[in-house]
């Protein structure tokens, strides 16, 4: 495995700006309403990682165990601890998300756990960002944008899903009762919160810094 | 529209999250520099084209990004089965055909 791309990308020093940076959403959570049907939350500049290798290996998966202290998630799911989350994104992809400032170090102990063996780890922090929707309406939202089941017998709280959304494609992760994250590249993200915005609009929109 | 069952994510998923990627079973010729020119643009350039049971390579662009083999039929759509890339269909039109001969009462 290549050392080549491995350095802290994201410096101390120096502003990050967010995939939605030019939407000004702090300003907007200021002016928000309190009562709102669906509340949106950029998560944003957090560490993403992408991990690939042979799940069916048992030295791989123990040690992502060793490093994360997370089991790797089987087919559409999803798993998380107090501030990582892992999720499968195919049988042999796994994107682990980590508090931003983080992922650098994360990716140190994983490399040091997985060394000598034919795997891919790749920081995509900044090609990505999570889009946090929330409230009663927020399945309504997914339901007028999506062609996926999201009722709850068919997408329980945990599940993970890379599917069409908008016209575009996107992961939705259902992480609570009522919550769900969106996972939006980059380049479509503020397309998506174009379309987010006129889909929310009947149910009210809050935005949460 | 149609749901596809998608081998890797073990569910059936809407038909808009997949591309056709032509036939499947097309394998690369093991000397490609002893190929003739006729088995080289045989290779390269030539697809079977059936009426009936088909073979063909599909990808889940939208979901987990990983190609899979789909038996199709050309008349009906109608998607017989679905299995990963390296296994072999259980679903062929020899299979079809003999089944069709068993449910007409025809002695092989």
């Amino acid at each position: 495995m290549s050392n080549v791309n491995v350095y802290k990308q994201r410096p101390d020093s120096g502003r990050a700006e967010s995939p939605l940076f030019h939407a000004g959403l702090d300003e907007l959570a200021r002016k928000g309403k309190n009562s709102a049907g669906v509340t949106l939350r950029e998560k944003k500049l957090l560490g993403h990682l992408t991990l690939r290798g042979d799940a069916s290996d048992p030295d791989f998966a123990g040690g992502v165990h060793k490093a994360l202290g997370l089991e790797l998630p089987v087919a559409l799911t999803l798993v998380a601890n107090a501030d990582a989350s892992l999720q499968w994104l195919g049988p042999d992809e796994w994107l682990l998300i980590v508090p931003g400032g983080s992922e650098f170090a994360t990716e140190q102990r994983l490399r040091e756990a997985l060394a000598g063996q034919h795997v891919s780890l790749v920081n995509v922090s900044g090609g990505q960002t999570i889009l946090e929707l929330a409230g009663p309406k927020a399945r309504e939202v997914l339901m007028k944008s999506s062609s996926y089941d999201v009722h709850p017998s068919n997408f329980p709280v945990g599940k993970a899903v890379g599917t069409v959304f908008a016209k575009s494609q996107l992961v939705i992760r259902r992480t609570g009762e009522e919550t769900w994250e969106l996972l939006v590249r980059r380049s479509f993200a503020d397309y998506i919160w174009l379309w987010l915005q006129d889909a929310s609009a009947e149910y009210g929109l809050a935005i949460k810094a | 529209m149609l749901h596809i069952f998608c081998p890797h994510c073990g569910e059936l998923r809407s038909e808009e999250e997949f591309h056709a990627k032509g036939q499947a079973h097309i394998p690369r010729p093991l000397d490609p520099n002893a190929c003739t020119d006729e088995e080289w643009g045989d290779y390269i350039f030539f697809r079977d084209n059936p009426r009936g049971i088909h073979h063909e390579l599909w990808v889940h662009a939208a979901g987990c990004r990983q190609y899979f083999n789909v038996t199709r039929h050309t008349v009906t759509y109608e998607i017989l089965e679905t299995y990963k890339i390296g296994e072999r269909p259980s679903v062929t039109e020899a299979s079809v055909a003999a089944k069709k001969a068993v449910d007409q009462g025809v002695t092989a």
